[in-house]
C-alpha cells in the first residue's frame, strides 16, 4: 500500500479558510444559511467550516449532521450492511439557504442520499455541496460541488483519506493511498 | 461495520450480547427518525415482508406493520382465521405459498412453540419470530430491555423482577435471556403453580411474596394471566390472585424507593395491576409500546441486510 501526502495541514488550513471566504461572498451575514455535514466526515468538515467562520464573523452558524445510511441506495447490494450514525440537526431547513459540506466527493451517491434524507428537515431555498476534495472523472451522477478544495485525479482503486487531528492523527493531513496490486 | 450473527430472530436463547446491542444501537437512530416530522426512510423499499399471523395480536401486529410502513417496505397481512388454514393447509404448504409471491421476508406469530425454528430450516426467507406458543417472544424482549435501557441508563448491574404467570408466558423467557446476556439480575414472581419446575436451572432468583420481590428490584416486569393458555385452574380465583399478587399504587409508594413498572400488554387492570398503578409515574407502559417500533424498524432492518 501506497500512501502519498497530498495537503498537509498548513495547506489545509489556507484551504478550509478560503472556502469560508468564499461562502461569505455568497451567503454575507449567514443570517438565513446553515450548514449541514454529512456523517460520518463531513462532521469534522462542518465543525472546522463553523469554527473558522465563527473567527471571521464573530457569530456562529447554525451547524447539523445528517446521517445517510438509510436513504441510500446501496443497502442490500454491499457484503456487509452499514452502521448508521447519530443526525443531529436542531433546526429547521424551511426556506434556508443549506451547505451541505464532506470530506471528499466521489460517485455522487452519498450526496443524491442526503439530498433525499435532508427533506425530512424541510424545504430548503437553495443547496449547494462543499468538499475539501473533488475526485474527478469518478461520478456516477449528475452531482458538482459548488466549493472545491482540491480537484484530484484518481483511480478506482485508490482511496483519498483525511485526517483530523485529535481525531485519526497528531496533525490534519489528507492522503491519496493506491493499494498494491497482487 | 457490524452485522447481525443469525439470519433469522428466532429467539433470544440464539443470538449474542453484541447483536443485541447492535439492534440498540440502530433503534436510537431510528427513534430519532420517528421524531421528525417525515418518520419514513427509504431503506427496505424493494422488500416484501409478510405478516403471518395464526394467533391474535394487536400491538405486535400493528407494530410490526407500521415499522416495515416506515421502512417503505411492501406489507401483506395474513391471519389465520378465514384462511385456507382452517381447511386443514399444513404450516409450511400456507408459508410457501406466500413466498411464491416472492415475499423475502415472514414475521410470524404461530400458537406452537418451535414453529418459527421449524419453518427456518425449510424457506430461504429471513423469519422474524413474532411470538411462538409459550417459547419466545424476542421483539418484546428486545424492546423491554431497551425500555429501561432508556429509563435507567444501562441494563447491567440492574435487578429486574418478572411476576405473574411465568409458565405460558414467552415474554418472560426471552425478558430471562435478553437480561441475563445484557447483565442484569433476573427474580421471577407469582405463585408456585405458575412458575415453571426449575426454573432456578436458568440462573434466576425466585421469589413466592410480591413484597419482598418488590422490595428487591430496580425494575418490575408485570404479566399479564394467560387464561386462554391455562388447560386447569392453577389457583383459585381472579380476586384471590388480584388480593396476593395484583399491584397498586397503595403497594409502590409503601416501598422506600422508586422502582419502573412495566406490562407487555394487553392489561388485565384491576387483576395483576390497578388503574392507579398503571397509570402513574412509576409506569413506563406507553414508552414500551413507543420503542417496540423503533426495536422492530432496527431489527428488520438489520435482518433485511443479511439476504
Amino acid at each position: 500500500m501506497q500512501k502519498r501526502l497530498i495537503v498537509n495541514h498548513q495547506l489545509l488550513d489556507i484551504m478550509v479558510m478560503r472556502l469560508c471566504h468564499q461562502l461569505i461572498e455568497n451567503h454575507g451575514d449567514f443570517s438565513d444559511s446553515v450548514i449541514i455535514g454529512l456523517q460520518p466526515r463531513g462532521r469534522q468538515v462542518a465543525q472546522r467550516l463553523q469554527a473558522n467562520l465563527e473567527t471571521i464573523l464573530g457569530m456562529r452558524v447554525p451547524t447539523g449532521y445528517l446521517d445517510t445510511t438509510f436513504h441510500r441506495d446501496d443497502f442490500r447490494r454491499r457484503d456487509t450492511p452499514l452502521t448508521a450514525n447519530a443526525t443531529h440537526i436542531d433546526f429547521l431547513i424551511e426556506d434556508k439557504k443549506v451547505i451541505l459540506a464532506d470530506d471528499v466527493l466521489y460517485t455522487g451517491r452519498s450526496v443524491r442520499a442526503a439530498l433525499d434524507a435532508m427533506i425530512a428537515f424541510g424545504r430548503p431555498a437553495n443547496v449547494e455541496l462543499l468538499v475539501l476534495i473533488d475526485r474527478l472523472h469518478s461520478r456516477h451522477l449528475p452531482i458538482e460541488p459548488t466549493y472545491v478544495g482540491r480537484r484530484v485525479n484518481s483511480i478506482q482503486s485508490q482511496r483519498v483519506l483525511v485526517e483530523w487531528q485529535g481525531q485519526d492523527t497528531q496533525e490534519d493531513n489528507i492522503w491519496l493511498i493506491t493499494k498494491n496490486e497482487e | 461495520m457490524q452485522e447481525l450473527s443469525a439470519r433469522h430472530l428466532l429467539g433470544i436463547k440464539d443470538i449474542t450480547a453484541e447483536d443485541i446491542r447492535l439492534i440498540f444501537e440502530t433503534a436510537d437512530n431510528f427513534k430519532d427518525v420517528l421524531n421528525r416530522p417525515i418518520k419514513k426512510v427509504p431503506s427496505l423499499r424493494d422488500i416484501t415482508i409478510a405478516n403471518v399471523f395464526f394467533e391474535n395480536s394487536t400491538r405486535t401486529r400493528l407494530s410490526f406493520e407500521l415499522a416495515e410502513k416506515r421502512l417503505s417496505a411492501d406489507v401483506i397481512n395474513f391471519s389465520s382465521s378465514g384462511s385456507s388454514v382452517k381447511k386443514g393447509e399444513t404450516l409450511l404448504d400456507t408459508v410457501n405459498n406466500i413466498l411464491a409471491m416472492k415475499v423475502d421476508m415472514i414475521v410470524m406469530r404461530h400458537a406452537s412453540p418451535g414453529a418459527p425454528h421449524f419453518l427456518s430450516r425449510h424457506i430461504k426467507a429471513n423469519i422474524i419470530n413474532a411470538g411462538d406458543g409459550t417459547h419466545e417472544h424476542p421483539t418484546q424482549a428486545l424492546l423491554d430491555s431497551y425500555s429501561i435501557r432508556e429509563k435507567l441508563g444501562d441494563v447491567a448491574g440492574k435487578k429486574v423482577v418478572i411476576i405473574g404467570d411465568i409458565m405460558h408466558s414467552r415474554v418472560a423467557l426471552s425478558n430471562i435471556f435478553a437480561l441475563q446476556k445484557l447483565g442484569a439480575e433476573v427474580m421471577v414472581c407469582g405463585p408456585s403453580t405458575l412458575l415453571p419446575k426449575h426454573i432456578q436451572s436458568l440462573g434466576v432468583k425466585v421469589e413466592l411474596d410480591v413484597r419482598k420481590a418488590l422490595a428487591w428490584c430496580d425494575v418490575a416486569n408485570v404479566l399479564r394471566i394467560q387464561l386462554e393458555r391455562q388447560q386447569m385452574k392453577y389457583f383459585p380465583s381472579l380476586r384471590e390472585y388480584s388480593l396476593y399478587y395484583g399491584i397498586d399504587k397503595k403497594l409502590l409508594d409503601s416501598l422506600d424507593k422508586e422502582i419502573t413498572v412495566m406490562h407487555p400488554g394487553p392489561i388485565n387492570r384491576g387483576v395483576e395491576l390497578s388503574s392507579d398503578a398503571a397509570d402513574s409515574h412509576h409506569s413506563i407502559i406507553l414508552n414500551q409500546v413507543e420503542n417496540g417500533v423503533a426495536i422492530r424498524m432496527a431489527v428488520l432492518y438489520l435482518l433485511a441486510s443479511k439476504t
